[in-house]
């Protein structure tokens, strides 16, 4: 096999998920609590900065500190378990958590002065992007179900059976969501999709290239409600308020994962928040643009580099927008988390089946009428 | 693909094939099933069908696969218990087997295609470029978009298979969908409870689904 394939993905894999995702899954635990702070009128945590110092930097060592703290407790396995089952739940939630982000694009393609080929800035370069996210993500259900079974007692038993349940019914409507995006795009890649919204405007924002056209701004009204289906399925598939119900404190102690502590804890933690970080990333990618800059300013700043030593600088800039863009998403499911109550199990089942199926199929059709007459 | 590769997902899915008969747990079972599952979909993509292999972890892997875990968990099924077996089934299952064997065996001898390694055959994108032209001068309705990633050597097999399904095998889809809305009709009809008349108040989708 080729071995600058090798070594780029090696590369890629490490950059991309080691680097970026992992220290952003850290961080966005610390970004939840102190912006919820905020919105519930607290401070938040600001103490750790650093150690033997009064210096607190905002409180910004506190997911270094919160780490060190799942990795020293003690890792205690109820008696009453099946132990196979419960030690390798938590990485049947993580790893297809993580596998999922092999087909975001993160970047232009990278063009290095002393390189013939520009490297493309996605771990694998599938022609199957959205499709494989789908299905990857759908394992992750195993990791939730076994959490709540293997755990032998009530309440992970019932949050299990809940997760599952919901994690089945909202799959479907945010597949079909998706297909109206992929209608107008008439790509699966997903760097060819975002390269698309670059040139002729994003979905939900056409306003140059030839995004000027009535066609794109009568197929914002299909675009509009896939993205709402899309986000608030999202919500749902990654368990967060107000579809919280697989953890729900009140009812369910702490669903699923009651029984489990240290690491194994922050195992499901982390596998949430990297499922809530790669789904924001899909959105970001098949309706905000992706890596791309709004206007049509790509085309600018990769005139002004290109053919110069600095022609890596677009590739690293659209990086740095890519993870913005993401940011922004996460402070609004954050938001959402602070503002919302939680729904009722059966309102979310109707919301799911009645409404969202629908609708989205009636998008499908909606949106391949405007494509074929307007 | 790779023949280590090859090697190691074939065992992977045949290893855990055997696992789900060789299971006395239930649970165990069906994850064996789903990595087995997993490793053919694997197989799959190391033959450039991506699409096939990414829906048969999208569609066995992640929803059936689920569904009957759920219900084996909800059913709460007891382990296997240790059955005595009588000489004669024994050997009965034993005879079926091997003559199952020999038969696949013998197709898989006279199979000469096996015989040539992938690396051989290379997919012909030449022959394929130049047929969907000749098909989309005489009007029938071939991707642009396709054509174009075949040029580029890139297989968008998505788009291929729909385009097969869709154009030339239309009126059997049709059959297919209307098969599968009857199924679909079947089962509700089947899973509807006789429920008294419904009540008509504000309040009374809530009291249905709290029963």
């Amino acid at each position: 096999m080729d071995l600058g394939l090798i070594i780029s993905s090696a590369v890629k894999i490490i950059g991309f998920v080691f680097l970026m995702l992992m220290p952003m899954i850290a961080y966005i635990i610390w970004v939840e609590r102190r912006f919820l702070a905020i919105i519930q009128d607290r401070i938040g945590p600001n103490r750790v900065g650093i150690p033997w110092t009064n210096v607190g930097l905002f409180g910004l060592g506190q997911p270094i500190a919160d780490g060190l703290k799942s990795f020293l407790k003690e890792d205690f396995t109820p008696g009453h378990v099946n132990k196979f089952y419960y030690v390798i739940a938590p990485a049947l939630v993580m790893v297809p958590a993580l596998l999922t982000c092999a087909v975001l694009p993160f970047g232009r393609d990278l063009v290095l002065p002393f390189l013939d080929e520009p490297i493309r800035l996605v771990i694998a370069d599938l022609d199957i992007g959205p499709i494989w996210i789908f299905a990857i993500a759908s394992l992750g259900v195993y990791g939730i179900v076994l959490a709540g079974w293997a755990s032998n007692s009530k309440y992970p038993f019932l949050g299990g059976v809940r997760a599952t349940s919901q994690m089945i019914s909202y799959e479907i409507s945010l597949g079909l969501s998706i297909i109206p995006v992929l209608l107008l795009f008439q790509h699966l890649n997903l760097n060819d999709i975002v390269r698309y919204q670059s040139e002729h405007g994003w979905l939900l924002l056409p306003m140059w290239g030839d995004g000027w056209s009535v066609q794109r701004w009568l197929y914002l009204i299909p675009a509009g409600v896939a993205f709402i289906i899309f986000v608030v399925s999202m919500f749902a598939e990654t368990n967060r308020t107000p579809f919280d119900l697989p953890e729900c404190e009140t009812e369910l102690v702490a669903g699923y994962h009651t029984e489990y502590g240290s690491m194994k804890f922050a195992m499901f933690f982390m596998g949430e928040y990297a499922a809530m970080i790669i789904g924001s990333g899909l959105a970001v990618t098949l309706f905000l643009g992706g890596w791309s800059l709004p206007f049509g300013l790509d085309a600018l700043v990769l005139g002004v580099f290109s053919d110069t030593w600095f022609s890596w600088v677009p590739a690293l800039l659209s990086t740095g927008i890519f993870f913005l863009k993401i940011v922004c998403f996460m402070l609004f499911f954050i938001w959402v988390r602070g503002t919302l109550p939680r729904f009722r199990y059966d309102q979310l089942m109707k919301l799911g089946w009645i409404i969202f199926f629908e609708a989205a199929l009636a998008n499908i059709f909606i949106a391949a009428g405007i494509l074929m007459f307007a | 693909m790779p023949l280590p590769l090859f090697i190691l997902f074939s065992a992977l899915t045949l290893g855990f094939a055997v696992a789900v008969i060789a299971n006395r747990n239930p649970v165990t079972a069906a994850l064996c099933l789903v990595v087995s599952f997993v490793g053919l979909a694997a197989l799959f993509i190391g033959l450039s069908a991506f699409f096939i292999g990414i829906v048969q972890i999208l569609v066995y892997a992640g929803a059936v696969m689920v569904l009957f875990l759920f219900i084996i968990m909800l059913m709460d099924i007891e382990e296997e218990e240790r059955k005595h077996f009588d000489r004669l089934r024994t050997a009965g299952g034993i005879a079926v087997g091997i003559g199952v064997a020999f038969l696949i065996g013998g197709v898989l001898w006279d199979f000469d295609y096996g015989k040539a390694s992938l690396d051989d055959v290379p997919v012909q994108f030449e022959a394929a470029i130049t047929l969907r032209e000749a098909d989309a001068d005489s009007g029938i309705v071939r991707s642009a978009n396709a054509t174009a990633a075949l040029r580029e050597g890139r297989l968008k097999d998505v788009a291929l298979v729909g385009e097969k399904l869709f154009n030339d095998y239309n009126l059997h889809l049709q059959m297919i969908a209307v098969l599968i809305l009857i199924a679909t009709i079947g089962v509700v009809t089947l899973g509807k409870k006789d429920s008294p008349a419904p009540d008509s108040g504000s309040s009374g989708g809530d009291k249905a689904s709290e029963s």
